[in-house]
């Protein structure tokens, strides 16, 4: 019976991701047959199988993250699979915690181990186990060294330890910024991780078993199933990490106003008649963002960035036209460069070429970076409007409504106009009320009366 | 648009002429510069070779995605352009390969197992250059050029040059792509073999992709005319035709034993892999490139060629095929049983002497490993 532990497939990749198996328990698999899609930091690669023989059991499930050295698949003969437990022979590879909950040397495990969520970031000590190995290896880097008299190893204590608590509580750091952001203190709890270090769930259950938003658990910590816990990483943790550097560093102000949008729709129509946008997408966002380029121009302070460090505002002569663009894995926004120097039909290509490529997931780190100004597009969820974040290096954001039929008053009537609501954030501290308002103000000119584009 | 004083853009240039012996359809055509005439024998031994070289390049990726190798840099689709370049070499031709070169090596007599040993980190090369007359892997981009033009020149002093003897004349080839077509050392090496006249030729393999740049960033001319402003010539070959790769490197390296100087060739191919293991490049190029290029497999076409023309059957291919998997194995059963580097490597290999202070260091070492309950590996 082979094991297949997770290889290093980058050079220097601590993990991996599981995101597909291609074979089950019971194939029978040949040498260099695929068996497994993984995803790196870097790449999505798929592994061959090293062994040849029946799939005995995988070791890992689709969507964990994996430390590079964890078996993840067994292959072997049928027979082996009927054994409780894989007694390892030559190599100390422990069995998997779903089949031997705890190694004799670890203490208990606390009694929710089996649902334990499992937070990737800290090594999965005590816990209920992905897989295999119990305590993490890398702990145990140190040789051991010979004895010699006078020596004592000093932290080293083997076995469930008698607590004789020291006035500082063992703990690793995660686990202390786990604690200190919950409030508790480690001092105060008994700890039950291995070598008498404070554990993640000993922090957890002395805050009441809240567990923290950013922690990465990966399955349901409910034990009727009704909540479930995604982990924070890729897409999303950068989304998180931007949104949040954004927020609490530029004040935002956020203005709106609801336009009369009907010469716009209009204008959309006429240009989806014309030859030159036969193969491209035309919508009322192709037109907001012409809007926004010219009312850039005039108002350039939109268009800049705050350099911290310089102490300096950065104003653009170039218009990086970011799209926040929804995609299966989270918020992206790649943006057009040079915008300000494309034709409208240019415009529209690049548009549809970035909406496309973040869709599929294609969108390279260069698109993401040197972003000068974003408009992000709600109104495709029926969405009138919103509070938006800048994205940070930047220093304005419009977010463009649905648009819709709503009364409106034309004269002394009130007819039916297709209205929408364009909302913007600024970054107040070098853009007044005066400038975004004005700004606002020309985008919305422009949307109300596309006509006066000769007028910029 | 054509400059009334400083005439065309080099881009509005006609496109350049690729010499072909093979088309991607299996037909045979010929060149007036480049018409060689092949036996049954020699077409067969091509066909055999690209397909061991494959394997050997399948297996040594499928070797590092079990963790048996820290990295590999694949050849997929480039097996015509090494094979053509290695077999048209004489024994006594000197070459400098890049870290992709596994084709030239299996031609030059290299056991794969020991490409394996460099990629699995355990030596850092294990090759006799002089046994094989190729130089040991170059990680470096296109440092390897700069070796090459040197060495040539020192055949050149050595007389080994345009005496007219067969056996005696040597050539030097420096490998490199097109990514490292743009860096300062394949230049130099240019004006040095130009100014010198070194017995070298540069063999570039213009794979289109240099990691993640395409071949449009490298350069606005086709790469084999920039030979043309150095003051040497350059010739473009289709690199995924071994008939055409080998007719024009033998051309090429006889001119440069007689003396006249070095060349050129862009070996115009397409890296059907990634950069290396590490790459990805579903990233950064398009599915249909791959597709487009694969109807221009090296091996599919010698292969048409040679079954329509009655000069292989199916006992022949699947006599190949059995080799190559005995290839296969051979190269895991050998790649798991390499061992390890021992520490001593240390003070055994670097100097030739082992001085006292040398001797001094091994031994406070040896007492420092002996400390540890478990022997150091």
């Amino acid at each position: 019976m082979n094991e297949f532990k997770l290889p290093d497939v980058g050079e220097g990749l601590t993990e991996a991701e599981i995101v597909a198996w291609r074979v089950k328990e019971g194939d029978v698999v040949a040498i260099n047959d695929v068996v497994v899609e993984i995803e790196t930091a870097k790449s999505i690669v798929e592994l061959p199988s090293p062994y040849a023989g029946h799939v005995l059991a995988l070791l890992a499930a689709e969507g964990d993250t994996v430390e590079v050295g964890t078996p993840i698949i067994r292959i072997g003969e049928p027979d082996a699979a009927t054994a409780p437990t894989s007694a390892p022979t030559s190599e100390p590879v422990p069995p998997p915690a779903s089949e031997v909950p705890t190694a004799p040397a670890e203490p208990p495990v606390s009694s929710a181990s089996g649902t334990d969520p499992i937070d990737t970031n800290v090594p999965p000590e005590g816990n209920a186990t992905l897989v295999g190995y119990g305590p993490k290896q890398r702990a145990l880097k140190r040789r051991a060294r010979k004895a010699t008299p006078g020596e004592v190893a000093a932290v080293v204590v083997p076995g469930p330890v008698e607590p004789s608590r020291p006035a500082r509580a063992l703990a690793k750091p995660l686990v202390r910024r786990l604690a200190r952001d919950l409030g508790v203190d480690l001092t105060a709890l008994e700890p039950t991780g291995p070598k008498g270090t404070v554990s993640k769930e000993d922090v957890l259950a002395a805050a009441g078993g809240v567990a923290p938003g950013v922690a990465a658990p990966r399955v349901s910590a409910d034990p009727a199933g009704r909540e479930t816990r995604e982990p924070v990483k890729g897409v999303r943790k950068n989304m998180a990490a931007a949104m949040v550097s954004s927020a609490f560093t530029a004040p935002h102000v956020s203005e709106w106003v609801t336009v009369d949008a009907t010469a716009t729709v209009e204008l959309v129509d006429r240009l989806r008649e014309r030859r030159e946008f036969a193969d491209v997408k035309v919508s009322p966002l192709l037109v907001v963002a012409r809007a926004c380029l010219l009312a850039l121009r005039r108002n350039p302070l939109i268009n800049s960035t705050w350099d911290e460090a310089a102490q300096e505002v950065v104003v653009k002569q170039y218009v990086n036209l970011g799209i926040a663009a929804a995609t299966p894995r989270g918020l992206v926004v790649p943006n057009v460069k040079d915008a300000h120097a494309l034709s409208l039909v240019e415009l529209a290509q690049a548009l549809e070429t970035l909406t496309t490529t973040a869709r599929e997931g294609r969108t390279q780190p260069a698109d993401l970076a040197g972003g000068s100004f974003t408009i992000t597009n709600v109104g495709v969820f029926g969405v009138d409007g919103g509070t938006p974040i800048i994205n940070p290096g930047e220093s304005a954001i419009l977010c463009l409504g649905a648009i819709r039929p709503q009364p409106w008053v034309v004269g002394d009537q009130v007819v039916p106009r297709q209205a929408m609501t364009l909302s913007l954030s600024f970054d107040h501290r070098h853009i007044d009320g005066a400038t975004g308002s004005r700004f606002l103000a020309d985008v919305a000119g422009l949307v109300s009366d596309p006509a006066t584009a000769l007028l910029f | 648009m054509s400059d009334p004083v400083f005439g065309p853009a080099p881009e509005r240039a006609p496109d350049p002429e690729l010499v072909q012996l093979l088309t991607p359809e299996g037909e045979r055509v010929h060149h007036p510069g480049f018409d060689v005439d092949f036996t049954p024998d020699e077409l067969r031994g091509f066909y055999r070779d690209m397909t061991l070289v494959r394997r050997l390049d399948v297996e040594a990726t499928a070797l590092q995605r079990h963790g048996e190798l820290g990295l590999w840099a694949q050849l997929l689709g480039q097996e015509a352009a090494q094979i053509g370049a290695g077999r048209a070499l004489a024994p006594q031709d000197f070459v400098f390969p890049t870290y992709r070169e596994h084709g030239v090596a299996w031609c030059r007599g290299v056991d794969p197992v020991r490409l394996l040993s460099l990629f699995r980190g355990v030596d850092q090369g294990s090759w006799d250059p002089a046994e094989h007359n190729f130089a040991l892997y170059t990680i470096v981009i296109g440092a390897q050029t700069l070796h090459a033009t040197g060495y040539a020149m020192g055949v050149q002093r050595d007389g080994l040059v345009g005496t007219g003897d067969p056996d005696r004349d040597m050539a030097v080839v420096a490998h490199f792509g097109d990514g490292a077509s743009s860096q300062g050392d394949v230049n130099e090496a240019f004006v040095f073999a130009a100014s010198y006249n070194a017995p070298v030729v540069f063999f570039c393999q213009n794979n289109q992709w240099a990691i993640s740049e395409p071949f449009e960033r490298q350069s606005r001319i086709p790469l084999y005319r920039r030979a043309h402003g150095f003051g040497f010539p350059g010739v473009r070959v289709d690199g995924n035709d071994v008939l055409a790769t080998y007719a024009v490197m033998k051309a090429a390296l006889q001119r440069a034993r007689e003396g006249q100087g070095p060349i050129l060739i862009e070996a115009y191919t397409y890296r059907m892999g990634a950069h290396t293991t590490t790459d990805d490049p579903t990233r950064y190029r398009l599915s249909e490139d791959l597709e487009h290029w694969k109807l221009k497999d090296p091996i599919a076409r010698l292969e048409v060629y040679l079954r329509r023309n009655g000069m292989a059957d199916e006992a022949f291919t699947a006599d190949v095929a059995a080799e190559a998997d005995a290839l296969g194995e051979r190269m895991r059963r050998e790649c798991h049983a390499l061992p390890d580097p021992s520490p001593h490597d240390l003070w055994d290999l670097v100097h030739a002497e082992k001085t006292a202070e040398l001797a001094a260091q091994q031994a406070e070492y040896d007492a420092h490993a002996a400390s540890f309950e478990e022997a150091l590996s």
